[in-house]
């Protein structure tokens, strides 16, 4: 009960510092909007959109892209809350209190993910812009997996939070982490046509699985099979694509929760 | 005469510093305990130990009844804590810190709003309630960490300099509260303060320097050590002022930030004899009763604060504590 609890009042601290924030809340929307309508038509009118054989719509396969871009960046700002809590000394007050650290890294956990579950919803006005149709049942599934993905994103912030002390250094490994993660998956552009050594290292990145689930629901399985990850042979289905990417937030999170309860 | 605090022979080490060393008291529950100490004693490293923040070295300390690193969730439930830095959120509003607080220490709803109200009523802050802690001024932010602190009405509460960077109104104010508190909820309270006068409301003071209790006492049998009364002098020459002292008197005076000083029995008296057989010439001289101070200055022979000169450190302290948590340098 009391752990129920402490999971709740840190989830609601985030939720509430994210409500408040009024300028990250309308940047949210900008970046995404940049990405598709100016990059997407950009990319589309030139090479990689005539390249195809007619019906390829860049615009259309970027956008689940888009959305995976929007909860991983959001879900590593969970690590970032955790350091500037830290900088800023709020981390103490939370550490001394009568909640185990257990229910504060899940706590904090949850609360990330809510934020970036919230902001890939955002992304869904995009719908048109983006040539995709979906129905309401394929846009409640979408959530779900949105929350799952960034469930594991950011326990893994999470646990880098945790093992680095200072803003400067965490800035360093989430550049060195984070841009690999984005750009060595399906995420902007199909990967089937990349060089093996990247086409090998793409299948190492669990994100790339996350973003693939992502573009099954979005584009139908069907269609987005041409795009898919293919492992021994076979094309991923949408099941074991959530599998890869719920068992990499296990790990992710079971490290973060040990490493909440290291004491100085 | 339970005890509520039982530290003993703690050692923390930081790679080769040992910031506590060797320690070993009690505390009695309802008491108030003072540390004092000059920066870096070990103070704070010390209070972290005890409220579960960081694992000692050797030694064992237990807090309630409960060992602080076997039973860290029961010690944590018997402690409230106002750090020496800043703590708040301040992204959220001072109600919404305390609510959190509130909410983790598992205070009821009806008895939070209520408690709530009287704590920012008496830290004045009430009317500011609903304004972001970015907004607030260093000593409102103090405040609302003091009140934040008393809010759950802990069995110790731990005050790291509480109230450095208040007026004085306002940190009398804030102990009348602390001190009526403590008699109605027989709250133990652990103080570390730099200030002397605050340090004398403790019934029993620790005197730490270089992780290490090199006194511990009640104030009055603190300063009963020191002997007599504290003359202070400033001359014309101070080494030939010294120098006479030590010739007419056997007196060994010494050289302090506030000029010639030393120890006499009933310094009244001594004084007039003193100032008509003065051969140097003589600015100004005073006399008068020892302050803790002095203690330190007769155990160490330093002032407690020679290395960092006094009211400019404690400024600049309070700047620091500032530059870090006031930053509007992160978004
Ligand atoms: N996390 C840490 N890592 C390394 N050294 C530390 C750490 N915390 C404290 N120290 C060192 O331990 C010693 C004691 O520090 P502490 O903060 O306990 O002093 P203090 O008595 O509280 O001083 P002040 O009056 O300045 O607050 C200092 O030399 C300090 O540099
Ligand atoms: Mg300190």
């Amino acid at each position: 009960m009391n752990n129920l609890r402490g999971v709740y009042i840190v989830w609601y601290r985030d939720l509430l510092r994210f409500w408040r924030d009024r300028a990250r809340l309308i940047s949210s929307f900008i970046m995404p909007f940049l990405f598709l309508v100016i990059f997407g038509t950009g990319i589309a009118s030139s090479v990689m959109g005539r390249a195809g054989d007619g019906d390829f719509d860049y615009i259309q396969f970027m956008y689940p892209g888009i959305i995976g871009m929007v909860v991983l960046f959001t879900s590593i700002m969970t690590g970032v809350s955790v350091v500037w809590d830290r900088e800023f000394g709020f981390l103490k007050e939370v550490l001394v209190a009568p909640i185990s650290r257990t229910s504060v890294a899940i706590g904090k956990a949850l609360g990330g993910a809510t934020i970036a579950t919230i902001q890939g919803i955002f992304m869904l006005v995009f719908i048109p812009f983006a040539h995709v149709s979906m129905t309401v049942g394929e846009a409640f599934l979408l959530i779900a997996l949105m929350f799952v993905f960034s469930l594991s994103l950011t326990s893994m912030g999470l646990f880098i939070a945790s093992r680095i002390k200072s803003m400067e250094a965490f800035q360093v490994v989430v550049q060195m982490v984070l841009f690999p993660l984005f750009f060595l998956s399906p995420a902007m552009f199909p990967t089937q046509f990349l060089p093996a050594w990247l086409g090998t290292a793409v299948k190492f990145n669990p994100v790339s699985y996350g973003i693939d689930s992502l573009r099954q629901v979005v584009l139908g399985s069907q269609e987005s099979a041409m795009f898919g990850i293919e492992l021994f042979g076979y094309r991923m289905p949408i099941v074991l694509d959530i599998a890869v990417v719920a068992l990499f937030g296990i790990i992710m999170g079971t490290l973060a929760i040990r490493s909440f309860r290291v004491q100085e | 005469m339970r005890e509520i605090i039982e530290v003993e022979h703690l050692v923390k080490k930081f790679g080769d510093l040992i910031a506590v060393d060797d320690v070993s008291f009690k505390v009695v529950e309802g008491e108030i305990f003072g540390f004092l100490g000059p920066n870096g004693a070990g103070k704070t490293t010390t209070i972290n130990i005890l409220c579960t923040l960081m694992r000692p070295t050797a030694g064992r300390a237990s807090l309630n009844g409960f060992d602080v690193v076997r039973q860290q969730n029961e010690v944590r439930r018997s402690l409230g804590l106002v750090f020496q830095d800043p703590s708040l959120d301040i992204k959220l509003s001072a109600l919404q810190n305390l609510e959190f607080h509130a909410g983790v220490y598992n205070i009821p709803r009806s008895v939070s709003r209520e408690r709530i109200e009287e704590v920012l009523k008496m830290l004045d802050l009430w009317d500011r309630r609903k304004d972001v802690v970015q907004h607030f001024s260093g000593g409102m932010r103090r405040r609302l960490e003091i009140g934040r602190g008393l809010l759950h009405y802990p069995k110790v509460l731990f005050l790291d300099e509480p109230t450095l960077g208040l007026d004085p109104q306002t940190r009398f104010h804030i102990w009348n509260y602390i001190i009526e508190l403590r008699k109605r909820e027989n709250i133990t309270i652990f103080l570390t303060t730099h200030y002397m006068d605050e340090a004398t409301v403790a019934d029993r003071i620790a005197i730490i320097d270089h992780g290490k209790i090199i006194a511990l006492d009640t104030p009055d049998a603190l300063k009963r050590m020191v002997g007599g009364d504290i003359v202070t002098l400033k001359a014309e020459n101070a080494e030939a002022a010294v120098e006479e002292i030590r010739h007419h008197y056997n007196i060994e005076a010494q050289r302090g930030s506030e000029g010639i000083f030393f120890e006499v029995q009933n310094g009244e008296e001594f004084i007039p004899t003193l100032v008509n057989n003065f051969k140097s010439g003589l600015y100004s001289i005073s006399v008068r009763r020892p302050t803790l101070d002095d203690v330190f200055m007769k155990l160490t022979g330093r002032e407690i604060r020679e290395e960092e000169g006094g009211a400019a450190v404690m400024k600049k302290q309070w700047a620091m504590r500032q530059a870090r948590g006031g930053g509007t340098r992160f978004h």
